[in-house]
């Protein structure tokens, strides 16, 4: 579980988080979300004691996190930064990922088997024995990836998992997100693409300059409409679709197309029957 | 009047053995707002790099076919040359503001034109003016948003009054409300100053009402070309292009018999027809 | 490593007085207390140059800053006192030392805050140097705060993958900046060609004659503070020549160890 109590954190003399105070247990899937510079990635960099607080606490599995060293702590709460490119360095994808299992003391077996282990997951054996800096970018994004889920984090968390990739890249990222999650590891993704994470249905975590503004599952923050534009989003296409109609009986609730799809067809059947 | 015009057009960048873009072949005309868009790798950033002449006097590599802007030969012509007519915005607006204050960032471009001084201030007044940034113009690039930012870099290619311009995913690091912000801005330069827009973007839900013609491209070439409601069918889809929910909802009540009429790209078109069908037509 | 060093050198936009002022007479005052700092070997001399710059700092509105490139500096004066001390110098001596290097820090740091890159650059075209080669010098000062930042993000990704930085013998502990050097060079690339792409597209060097939309005008306050500049100057050069000044210097040295 991670704890953040009455976390006050400034820098440069400019007071950058106030009073954030939330729970995450151990297997859930949250996405926090906010406008650019809302103190989303400052937040994250306390769960693995980049950052300590200025004033409260952090606690990852009830240690502080005051107390621990970045290493000791990133052992279980996995941090995958935004830009792979500012981490690659080695001249294997291999070395690569291997290297936080290094860092930590493995023996060169198990990380052997690991490794290769991660490579099959994400779909990147092929490249191995390639050189990081030759691959494309949705490539580079999955090495990062590996790189810290190779040693099995039980808290993993996203930096912005969804910036330069396209459609189909998002889609097989969200799926092993969720499948990440299934398996029980708890989940935290920040980002502001709305669409992303309607369809991985989490509870949301909102920050606005700051301070948590709201702190529910993710259908009933994204259809209010005022707290979407506080935090500089826009609500899902098809939330605004449903809230439109809401007049005519229909749940400015229903967020994914396949529900949306659902309802609508039920409707329409009282209408005028399914021509075939 | 062809304002851009390719004819099987091919460029291969140099070290690599496929071409980046394959025999593309289009014609856009003056004031026309077209969108590219496309899943990675299909060649929309080559393609936008020819626009300007970076492809091929910055990016080297074999080039086959024909492409002119404005009536001028591309392939042999220099960036800069093309700099008057073409602008050009790029993804990341940190690496394309140079100074330390924005008015001097806006003031860059007609001051390599070597214009005079009066002539430069006019121009920096006006792209300030028109992109709403006046009150930031001593700012510093990195005390601004990414929004603000994007803005600065508009209005700095602005100044050197384009005839057309190539925006390569502008909104990539912005936030959703500062995307809809830039683009509308982005629209409005198109009805304002019939300036010709050739946009690389991913959100085509927000980008759609604006655009009269999407090109999808994939691995080089353009598999589908139309206005907005013509394109958001199952095939685009199936190339995984990122088509408005609201399309792809409409395409799914469709597989299921249930015809709503055209294929909407807006929230409020398809509120529209929805309401319309249920109210009793 | 400190990276506070560095923002106690980068430009901020204020409207003071120093802020306002040409740049060329603000690099007068850092160069007359460079030429100062050399000329000079007393440690009240340098105390009176330190303790000096202080209405200065105080005008700006730059205190925090300024004492943040003071005690990034710190460090290497510290080495620069050792170093003294420990080869047979007196006490005093160190000190002295150390003393002009801070001198010379704090001096190049107030200017360096308070004028813009831009306004530097401005200098060196107005000095006839061709523009292509102001745009360099100021587009690498206008990137330090970005790639410090950018270092920094570095740091964390690699520490986030179990890098202890600080743990190790000195051999070790340099290898283990390998992990942040090279995504900071291979990134420093990736930029130099980014920019090299929107200067082509803004029609960068297709000109001779550029006229910049900003020009440098000395105002009557800008020549009055160069007209002090240069009389301090005159006036220390006169002292030194001519003029004792106490030497406080009392002896005491490292018992000689190593029989230096």
């Amino acid at each position: 579980m991670i704890e953040v109590r009455g976390l006050h954190f400034s820098y440069d003399g400019k007071e950058v988080l106030h009073n954030i105070n939330l729970k995450i247990s151990d297997g859930e899937f949250i996405a926090i979300m906010g406008e650019n510079g809302a103190g989303k990635t400052t937040l994250i960099k306390h769960f693995n004691g980049l950052l300590k607080p200025s004033r409260g606490d952090v606690f990852v599995d009830g240690a502080s996190t005051r107390n621990s060293s970045i290493a000791h702590l990133s052992r279980n709460v996995g941090l995958v930064f935004q830009n792979p490119d500012h981490q690659l360095f080695s001249e294997t994808v291999f070395e690569e990922i291997a290297f936080s299992m290094r860092n930590f003391g493995y023996p060169e077996e198990t990380i052997r088997k690991r490794v290769n282990f991660i490579l099959e997951t994400l779909d990147l054996s092929p490249y191995a024995e390639a050189s990081p800096f030759m691959l494309s970018g949705g490539e580079r994004k999955r090495v990062a990836l590996a790189s810290v889920l190779v040693f099995d984090p039980k808290h993993v968390i996203l930096d912005e998992p969804t910036i330069g990739q396209d459609y189909q890249q998002k889609d097989k990222l969200r799926n092993f997100i969720v499948q990440m999650n299934a398996q029980g590891r708890t989940v935290v993704i920040v980002t502001h693409d709305v669409e992303f994470v309607v369809d991985c249905k989490p509870r949301i975590i909102l920050l606005s300059r700051g301070s948590v503004i709201a702190d529910d599952p993710y259908d009933e923050i994204l259809s209010d409409n005022k707290l979407v534009e506080r935090a500089s989003l826009t609500a899902p296409q098809i939330g605004k679709l449903m809230w439109s109609l809401r007049d005519l009986d229909f749940d400015a609730r229903i967020l994914d197309i396949y529900s949306a799809k659902t309802v609508l067809e039920q409707r329409l059947e009282k209408i005028v029957p399914k021509t075939l | 009047m062809a304002v851009i015009a390719a004819r099987n057009l091919t460029f291969t960048y140099a070290g690599s053995n496929r071409p980046a873009i394959e025999d593309l072949s289009v014609s856009i005309d003056k004031g026309e707002f077209v969108v590219v868009t496309g899943p990675s790798g299909c060649g929309k950033t080559t393609f936008a790099r020819c626009l300007n002449a970076l492809i091929p006097s910055f990016y080297r590599g074999e080039m086959s076919g024909g492409i002119s802007v404005l009536d001028i030969d591309v392939s042999g012509s220099t960036t800069s040359e093309l700099a008057r007519k073409v602008g050009f915005v790029f993804q990341n607006p940190e690496n394309q503001l140079f100074s330390l204050a924005i008015e001097r960032d806006v003031a860059f471009g007609p001051e390599n034109l070597g214009l005079p001084r009066e002539e430069t201030r006019r121009r920096v007044d006006w792209a300030l003016k028109i992109t709403g940034i006046e009150d930031i113009r001593q700012a510093a690039p990195y005390e601004l948003s990414g929004g603000q930012q994007q803005r600065a870099a508009i209005a700095a290619v602005l100044a050197m009054e384009p005839e057309v311009m190539v925006l390569d995913e502008p909104t990539s690091f912005l936030d959703p409300l500062s995307a809809v912000q830039i683009l509308e801005a982005i629209a409005g330069l198109r009805s304002k100053l019939g300036i010709t827009i050739i946009l690389i973007e991913h959100r085509l839900d927000v980008v759609s009402r604006y655009a009269n013609r999407i090109l999808i491209m994939d691995e080089g070439r353009i598999v589908l070309e139309g206005p907005p409601s013509k394109v958001f069918g199952e095939e685009a889809k199936l190339l995984g292009v990122g088509i408005p929910k609201v399309s792809m909802l409409f395409s799914l009540l469709s597989k299921d018999g249930f015809d709503l009429g055209e294929i909407p790209v807006t929230v409020e078109e398809a509120s529209r027809r929805i309401r319309r069908r249920l109210e009793g037509d | 490593m400190s990276l506070r060093l560095f923002e106690g050198f980068k430009f901020t936009y204020r409207t003071t007085f120093i802020h306002r002022m040409d740049p060329r007479p603000k690099f007068l005052i850092a160069m007359a207390i460079f030429a100062l700092s050399l000329i000079f070997m007393n440690i009240l001399v340098f105390l009176i140059l330190f303790i000096g710059q202080l209405p200065l700092v105080y005008l700006s509105r730059s205190l925090r800053r300024w004492l943040n490139s003071v005690r990034g500096g710190a460090v290497l004066s510290a080495l620069i006192f050792v170093m003294n001390f420990l080869t047979g110098s007196t006490l005093i001596f160190s000190l002295t030392m150390t003393m002009r290097f801070l001198v010379l820090v704090s001096a190049f740091s107030l200017f360096f805050m308070t004028t813009s890159p831009d306004d530097l650059g401005l200098v060196l075209e107005k000095a006839r140097l061709p523009y292509e080669l102001s745009f360099t010098f100021t587009t690498a000062v206008r990137l330090v705060p970005t790639m410090a930042l950018e270092a920094q993000t570095i740091v964390d990704a690699q520490r986030s993958r179990g890098l202890e930085l600080d743990r190790g013998n000195v051999l070790m502990r340099v290898k283990k900046y390998i992990p942040i050097l090279i995504p900071l060079i291979v990134s420093a690339i990736r930029r130099s060609m980014e920019l090299a792409e929107a200067l082509e597209s803004r029609a960068f060097g297709t000109v001779k004659n550029r006229q910049s939309l900003v020009t440098l005008k000395m105002k009557p306050s800008d020549y009055l503070v160069s007209l002090i500049a240069v009389a301090v100057l005159i006036v220390g050069i006169y002292i030194q020549l001519s003029i004792p000044i106490p030497n406080l210097d009392t002896g005491i040295k490292m018992p000689l160890l190593w029989g230096f």
